[in-house]
């Protein structure tokens, strides 16, 4: 809400030398927050003047154009005491006018300087302004042509002209409606300024009483439309011009000027809250009824928009049928003209819900509207009209028919308990009774005390005050937010962070020690996202939550995996230079669960637990995942030797520090999964259980995201892994005596899996095996086409004693011959 | 050792006689100490204490010479041995030092070669943020309550006194799941974990809820369609709006220095009745609004002394009542605040989204902790 600080000041006094930054300063505190203050005429700098026209002589030039050679008096401004020389180019003034006159050493907006300059053969010394010169609008027809008794030649014109006005913008919080208008300002700063006195209500007018003269008018829904008031302007001149006055504050407001009609009707909606619609009265046919519309009616409002309305809307009708959708946008019909002459004034109240709802509903914002919507003083319908039927007279040559017409009452306002001491209790500072008493009568609320507390009701203009915690809120802003005091609570010893949050900080901290970045992508996928990891048609991450109304339709769902996130950012990576990398993310994916609705509950009490757990079963599965992406070198090169390229045993290791972090196991076997190479990636499991896969890229998928050939990368389900994490782990006993190695060079068919082998050597070796390690993997010509050698060390220990010449050997057979057995193999020798 | 010779004749033995010994030892003594290396001293033991050295040569003839010389020669030549042995013991002692010096001399490599072989990692600055935060406020005996971001309509508004018609639902533009009729939302805010924490467990509650949060704002260097917020929520006996102060001007201390406190300005939020607007005091120009120089307005506040840092205020009754707290006997306050904006100005970032895009440059800058 933008508000002239002289309109405010017309309706309430500040006390003589109050800054506009200590009013603000105070408003701010109290709820009305400063957003800006503006000035128009802060980007004008020197002499601006009063001029009249003395002389004016045309002078047709060869381009066809005519300037005008004017002699200007402005007073002694130019120091000489004798007529401006100055050429115009703007036909709208004769001599003997008033004009902005700039001479040269003015500025004007955009840095413009003025000086004297020869043009069309004459020394211009200076310009006469137009309204977009000065910033003051957008209108450019012509020069201002200010009253004949606006001023004396060489006055300052930045008065006259309103660029000497600060305009303050406010944030208006939803509940504060009633500060949507001057009237609520001016009465905030009577409640909050100090030495502020004599507010003057705009809204407070003596109205001709209602009569059966005025234009019929039918109520059928009065809950819709409590209030219906309206009153008629005849012999109006539909070519008056609005008052400078009025377009100035409604401009700086954020209106623009239309008409005279149009403009009294923005004017006194500024000023008191109440919005007001103008009908062409010669175009109403018959009564005016109101009414919610029916099934299948249409109506072009006044944006020229067929609209279908819906039965919820409450319209405006009469015998030509629907001619405004009430409280939010009038009809195309009768709508006020250039050529209209008589106008019905209509103030009406409108429910609140109902204008929110049709205004969502037909995507209509306005600030009528937004008034209406948030609630307006539905006792100032009177008022208001009175006021523009005023204006309206007084601007625009009409007189006023003497009929009013006034359907409905005001709903009365709730009366609300509060016990005294509620706002100390709330604030934790001391606020005595009568504190209490005479900040709520401050904001216009009518207060009958007694013993304990207070019975409350609320001005008019405060519908947002429905309980006594809304009361609170208001006797402790004005008592001051800034006199609560700073306390510590105590609060009970808590538990730390749970065991889940423990872990998820494990997992980050162990992948950023091992030089993994984490980042954080948006869970938005579309359906090319999942084409570009070559997902099956029946792959069932395809199975896709859908948003209603994504910003971007490319980006239609909710994703089930990290992996487009995390490939996108590395091929963006790749492309900013950073080729050698290794990222992580970890966030919730949305799994669909294709549960029934949500179901909205009651409010006026806790949900039964059956209740909330059938909302927590319509939701879909969010179970939280890791993926990383790693692509160019693992180890770089440099004095020390060759660079080691990422291979997709990285993404497999950075898995298993993972779950060695939460003391668990990886076991790997391959697995063909997209978007991985169907040759290398491994189905990652533990204890069994599949928590998802590593290795290294499908070729095709690489391309796909910009990342270089034999990128890798891993997705695993931490929901799973964390749920069998080890929480306390045994202490370990070793033994102290001798150890015993024996290492076995075991040739198999390429195709048998290194795991399945060393099962086989350590389930044969027996209890005395203390460790094995696969020490050397060797493929040619050695061994043959087809076969692998897989050379493993052996250690064996027994807990309690050295073992005997011949025990070691005798266990590491027993571990050859079982993997021969089970796996085909046979020693090398 | 052979045995007694009985046909010598010592007359002929002259290498025994004790000018010749003392020659042999004089010379034994001045190779050892000539010898100019380990090499060179190895060579001057075999030449003068092997076993075909002088010394050893005329050892074997002590045999032949009569009793009654055989002990004097004996000692003579046993000294002159032990004496050559000494020496080269000791020479070997300060040769052996030299070399090993030496060697170390010539080990010395450049230190100042690059070691790096591997990348450094690094954790998000948004997720260190939040561990920080919930760190602040374990510390005071809270614990960090979660929920999911795809979330019932009802916990995200109703239960939180935003009923369908609150024009305050319009401000906050709200991702809705397919179908619409399913009542499914993206949490516009972290509070519907408030609601179920409320829901689920009983006062006292002290509780922080750090997580991310979704509004359809089109992605610019100001806005984006998701980012990270962190509410407090408090549920217990005679909770005040001064305990909320308190905890606020706590919490500012320990994010952004000593000192640095928390003003409150009256607002709206459905969920809060009182609610309040919290600006903490620009913890750069120590809300003076000026810089260093005293000249310019503070970059960080924009000169105005305070910084815009989230909602909060005492939980609204409404809102207790339709989560199960019973009003009468418990009160409550609450607060939000962004993470990502918090982030942006404690280190001076001007554009968020940096924190979107995914560069290693950017997360590695701040390693494992801030
Ligand atoms: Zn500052």
């Amino acid at each position: 809400m933008k508000a002239p600080l002289s309109w405010i000041l017309d309706y309430v006094d500040v006390p003589e030398g109050t800054t506009t930054e200590a009013l603000t300063d105070r408003l701010t505190l109290t709820g009305l927050k400063l957003e800006a203050i503006e000035s128009p005429g802060r980007d004008i700098t020197g002499p601006l003047v009063v001029g009249r026209v003395v002389t004016m002589e045309p002078e047709p030039q060869k381009n066809g154009k005519t300037i005008n050679w004017c002699t200007v008096d402005v007073g002694d401004a130019n120091g000489t005491g004798e007529p401006q020389g100055i050429v115009c180019g703007a036909h709208n003034f004769k001599p003997g006018d008033l004009v902005v006159t700039v001479l040269p050493g003015g500025v004007l907006p955009g840095g413009f300087e003025i000086g004297a300059r020869k043009t069309y053969g004459h020394l211009s010394a200076g310009m006469i302004c137009s309204a977009r010169e000065l910033g003051l609008g957008e209108d450019h027809d012509g020069i201002i042509v200010l009253p004949d008794d606006a001023g004396e030649p060489g006055q300052d014109a930045r008065p006259l002209l309103g660029l000497d006005e600060e305009t303050i913008e406010f944030e208006i919080n939803p509940d504060r409606a009633y500060a949507l208008s001057l009237r609520g300002i001016a009465r905030e700063v009577l409640v909050s300024v100090e030495g502020a006195s004599n507010f003057r209500d705009p809204a407070l007018r003596d109205t001709p009483p209602a009569n059966d003269q005025g234009h019929p008018v039918v109520v059928e829904d009065p809950e819709g439309c409590p209030v219906f008031v309206a009153r008629r302007v005849s012999g109006f001149d539909p070519d008056a011009p609005t008052p400078d006055l009025i377009v100035r504050r409604i401009t700086a407001a954020g209106m623009r000027p239309i008409s005279l009609a149009v403009d009294v009707t923005n004017y006194v909606m500024l000023e008191t809250g109440r919005p007001i619609h103008g009908y062409d009265a010669d175009k109403l046919r018959g009564a005016i009824v109101v009414r919610r519309a029916r099934e299948g009616e249409r109506l072009i409002t006044l944006d020229g928009t067929n609209r279908a309305l819906d039965p919820a809307d409450l319209v405006v009708t009469d015998d030509s049928g629907i001619i405004g959708l009430g409280g939010v946008m009038g009809g195309e019909t009768t709508e006020i003209s250039e050529s209209t002459t008589s106008i019905l004034v209509e103030a009406a109240h409108w429910d609140a819900v109902s204008m929110f709802r049709t205004g969502r509903r037909h995507k209509i914002t306005s600030e009528a509207g937004k008034r209406n919507e948030r609630g307006v003083d539905a006792t100032i319908c009177e008022a208001a009209a009175d006021r523009v039927v005023e204006l309206l007279v007084e601007h625009g040559g009409g007189h006023a028919e003497p009929g009013v017409t006034v359907v409905g009452t005001p709903p009365a306002m709730p009366t609300i308990r509060m016990a005294y001491d509620l706002p100390e209790r709330v604030a934790g500072l001391p606020i005595d009774s009568s504190t209490v008493v005479d900040h709520l009568q401050a904001i216009g609320c009518r207060v009958d005390a007694d013993a304990d507390g207070v019975d409350v009701t609320p001005p008019p203009w405060r519908p947002d005050l429905i309980a006594a915690q809304d009361l609170t809120e208001e006797v402790i802003r004005l008592v001051g937010y800034d006199l609560v005091p700073s306390v510590l609570p105590t609060p009970p010893s808590g538990r730390g962070l749970t065991r889940s949050q423990q872990l998820r900080r494990r997992i980050g901290r162990t992948l950023a020690g091992e030089g993994w970045v984490e980042v954080v992508n948006f869970p938005f996928v579309g359906t090319a996202d999942l084409d570009a990891l070559g997902l099956a048609a029946d792959d069932p991450r395809r199975d896709l939550l859908g948003l209603s109304n994504p910003l971007n339709h490319e980006a239609g769902f909710m994703t089930t995996t990290l992996l487009p996130g995390v490939l996108r950012t590395a091929g963006k990576n790749v492309g900013h230079g950073n080729t050698d990398l290794a990222i992580f993310e970890t966030g919730t994916v949305t799994v669909p669960r294709h549960a029934g609705p949500a179901a909205i509950l009651p409010v006026d009490r806790r949900p039964t637990d059956e209740e909330f757990e059938a909302l927590d079963a319509a939701l879909p599965a969010q179970p939280l995942h890791l993926a990383l992406v790693a692509a160019g070198d693992a180890v770089a090169g440099g004095w020390w030797g060759e660079a080691r390229p990422v291979t997709w045993a990285d993404a497999v290791e950075a898995v298993r520090s993972v779950a060695a972090a939460l003391g668990l196991e990886v076991t790997a076997s391959s697995a063909e999964l997209a978007p991985w190479h169907p040759g290398r990636c491994a189905e990652l499991s533990v204890d069994g259980e599949v928590i998802g896969h590593a290795g290294e890229m499908h070729p095709t998928v690489c391309q796909a995201f910009g990342l270089p050939k034999r990128t890798v990368a891993a997705e695993v389900d931490l929901d799973l892994l964390m749920a069998r994490s080890v929480h306390l782990r045994k202490a370990p006993s070793f033994s102290s005596y001798p150890v015993a190695k024996e290492d076995v060079a075991l040739v198999v068919d390429a195709s048998v899996p290194a795991a399945d082998v060393e099962a086989a050597l350590r389930e044969g070796a027996g209890e005395l095996l203390e460790s094995i390690r696969l020490f050397d993997v060797y493929t040619g010509d050695q061994v043959g086409k087809g076969k692998k050698s897989l050379a493993y060390a052996l250690r064996f220990r027994a807990p309690d004693r050295t073992l005997k010449e011949g025990e070691a050997a005798a266990a590491r057979d027993a571990a050859v011959a079982l993997a021969a057995e089970r796996t085909g193999a046979v020693q090398r020798t | 050792m052979s045995g007694p010779n009985t046909d010598y004749d010592p007359v002929e033995v002259t290498p025994l006689k004790a000018d010749q010994v003392e020659e042999m030892r004089e010379a034994a003594l001045a190779a050892v100490a000539a010898a100019a290396d380990l090499d060179a001293l190895k060579q001057v033991r075999l030449d003068h204490a092997g076993d075909r050295s002088p010394l050893a040569l005329a050892n074997r003839e002590i045999g032949a010479l009569p009793p009654q010389a055989r002990k004097e020669a004996g000692q003579r030549v046993g000294q002159a041995r032990g004496a050559i042995n000494q020496a080269i013991a000791a020479r070997e002692a300060v040769l052996e030092a030299e070399h090993e010096e030496r060697m170390l001399v010539e080990e010395t490599v450049d230190v100042s070669l690059p070691t790096t072989r591997r990348r450094r990692g690094g954790r998000h600055p948004l997720t260190l943020q939040s561990d920080l935060i919930a760190d602040l406020f374990v510390a005071m005996g809270y614990e960090v309550a979660e929920g999911p971001v795809v979330e019932a309509e009802w916990l995200n508004f109703d239960a939180l006194n935003l009923g369908p018609d609150h024009p305050a639902r319009t401000l906050q533009d709200t991702f809705w799941a397919e179908p619409p009729e399913h009542h499914i939302v993206l949490r516009t805010q972290t509070s519907p974990v408030q609601a179920r924490t409320m829901l689920t467990r009983k006062p006292p509650i002290y509780v922080v809820c750090p997580g991310r949060v979704f509004r359809t704002d089109e992605y610019d260097a100001t806005h984006s369609p998701m980012f990270h917020q962190v509410e407090g929520l408090v549920v217990d006996e005679g909770i005040t709006m001064a305990h909320l102060k308190g905890t606020l001007d706590h919490f500012a201390s320990q994010l952004f220095g000593d000192g640095i406190t928390t003003r409150f300005r009256p607002s709206f939020f459905p969920f809060t009745e009182p609610s309040a607007e919290v600006d903490v005091r620009c913890f750069v120009c120590r809300g003076t609004g000026m810089d260093e120089e005293g000249a310019q307005s503070c970059r960080t506040c924009r000169g105005e002394g305070w910084i815009e840092w989230g909602g909060c205020g005492v939980v609204n009754p409404r809102v207790l009542i339709a989560c199960g707290v019973d009003p009468d006997v418990y009160s409550g306050f609450a607060f939000g605040m962004g993470i990502d904006r918090s982030f942006m100005f404690r280190h001076d970032l001007e554009d968020l989204r940096p924190l979107f895009e995914g560069d290693v440059r950017f997360s590695s800058a701040f390693g494992t902790e801030i």
